[in-house]
């Protein structure tokens, strides 16, 4: 059971409370209609699903009903730092 | 290779089973092969044995960074089946579950493949209604299938509660009599020993960490135990597929899950069919040991380090308890996880790449298990001839771009 700190709600709560939203800091194209399909399926389906660190959406479904984003290692499972939508993560890399 | 036979144990018995013969060779690596398989579970090991059997190419290296069959080949719930909703997966799993009902006899291993049937049970009118649709659609593809009602559920596993006053009263199912269970190390060992005989070699241990090209064609793998020169690299490594992709410049498409599974004390036989149940998210069957053998849903987050959530294991558990309350008392002995990768449309990948010569076979997700012998068969074939298998066309990993997704989601038993 992970506990997450939520930045919106000011506290560490349990893993059952929140909802997993898939990576982080994804663009929707502002225009789709020039994207080749390659770009697209590129924008659909093609993660980073990286072994180590990795900026992940989650969304606190029975809290603030927010999404915040969450910096987390994805060997250890260790959450490193949340941080709100719109804004960078302090820890980057990709040290498994 | 020496036989298996009553006269084998025989023999060895008056010897106190001393003098068996191992079971695969354990070789230094030679310079370089024809084929490099990367991942030496089910799915890398039946790929090696129906490349030398099925197209004589024996200069091949399973090349596995832990021991054969220790990833998911040992952690999944053995379930076999092949009632696939679209022509595609089901012709697959078809091919496989054809593969299974003469798979012991092939590899001279038992892999104690049992045919005691597969019931997925519809809670709710919607479930009923693609159960009949899927029943269907595997009957025109010529796959064994009936809708059953909840007093034939009664008849096939008698300890079911089948009560309309239960909080997912059961409505009917969908029954597979030739799905069923097999050995999981059976399996990988029985692969292994059968390609080891045809001339495979097993090199285990040896940790892949790159992929060399050249000139837009793979000329060989970095291992933990230096370079290994192949013409053509194969790899099947299930929840680590990104990052042996990665080493070759490559994308795919899939996410890396935790999937878990737990077995209980061994108990006296009382369940001898397989219940899966999407609603309440569950499956079950009973070990020839006696377990209960349990899957749970796959973790909603990704993730490498083979184990999950707990919480998970708990709304299992409820699910199975509510199906059948007569196991509400049974202790739990042991729980893990293992690595999925799962792709956007619940279905595998089975393809060339953008690189000469390197090929995946990945993406299998919650479900690899049950199509390991299809699974190699294909791959065996799209590796030997650089062309997908006509059963593999549909996985290539170009369907992403052409948006020719199978989708297996609502089709895939549960609901992961």
């Amino acid at each position: 059971m992970l506990l997450i700190y939520c930045p919106n709600c000011l506290e560490h709560r349990e893993e059952e409370e929140f909802s997993y939203g898939g990576e982080a800091h994804i663009a929707r194209p502002l225009n789709p209609e020039t994207l080749s399909d390659t770009q697209w399926a590129d924008y659909l389906f093609f993660r980073k699903n990286p072994r180590g660190i990795h900026h992940e959406m989650w969304y606190h479904a029975t809290g603030c009903r927010r999404y915040f984003n969450a910096t987390r290692n994805t060997v250890t499972y260790e959450i490193l730092e949340t941080y709100q939508v719109g804004t960078q993560p302090q820890i980057t890399g990709t040290d498994a | 290779m020496k036989r298996y036979s009553g006269f084998s144990l025989l023999k060895n018995a008056l010897s106190y089973h001393e003098n068996w013969q191992k079971v695969w060779r354990n070789p230094t690596p030679k310079r370089d092969y024809d084929v490099v398989i990367v991942g030496g579970g089910g799915h890398g090991l039946a790929t090696a044995y129906y490349l030398a059997k099925v197209h004589g190419i024996t200069n091949v290296a399973v090349v596995e960074k832990g021991y054969l069959g220790g990833g998911n080949t040992a952690r999944n719930t053995t379930i076999i089946r092949s009632n696939y909703l679209w022509d595609e997966a089901a012709q697959l799993y078809e091919l496989s579950l054809k593969l299974w009902e003469g798979l012991s006899q092939d590899l001279n291993y038992n892999v104690m493949f049992s045919q005691r049937g597969v019931l997925n049970l519809g809670h709710n009118l919607q479930d009923m209604r693609d159960i009949e649709r899927r029943v269907s659609a595997n009957r025109l593809n010529g796959i064994d299938g009936e809708v059953v009602t909840p007093q034939r559920i009664k008849e096939i596993a008698p300890l079911i509660n089948i009560s309309p006053d239960s909080r997912y009263p059961i409505l009917g199912a969908s029954w597979q009599p030739r799905g069923g269970t097999a050995r999981h190390d059976a399996v990988a060992w029985g692969y292994a020993r059968a390609a080891d005989a045809l001339g495979a070699e097993m090199i285990q241990q040896t940790e892949v960490t790159g992929i060399r090209r050249k000139d837009g064609a793979v000329v060989g793998v970095e291992t933990s135990n230096g370079f290994i020169g192949a013409r053509k690299v194969a790899c099947v490594t299930a929840g680590n597929s990104g990052v042996v992709a990665a080493m070759a410049g490559l994308r795919l498409p899939v996410e890396s899950r935790p999937l878990q599974a737990l077995v209980s004390e061994p108990i006296k036989p009382c369940l001898d069919t397989v219940v899966m149940s999407n609603a309440v998210h569950g499956y079950i069957s009973q070990s020839d040991k006696g377990d209960l053998v349990i899957g749970a849903g796959v973790d909603s987050y990704n993730g490498y380090g083979q184990r999950g959530s707990f919480h998970v294991v708990e709304h299992t558990v409820q699910a199975i308890c509510e199906l059948f309350p007569a196991f509400s008392r049974v202790s739990m002995n042991r729980q893990w996880g293992g690595i999925v990768d799962t792709c956007p449309d619940a279905c595998p990948i089975i393809s060339k790449t953008s690189v000469d010569g390197l090929y995946f076979n990945c993406g299998w997700g919650t479900g690899g298990f049950k199509a390991t012998p299809g699974s190699g068969y294909v791959f065996a074939d799209t590796v030997a001839n650089d062309r997908p298998h006509p059963l593999a066309e549909a996985f290539n990993l170009d369907r992403f771009n052409t948006g020719a997704l199978i989708d297996e989601h609502g089709a895939a038993g549960v609901a992961h």
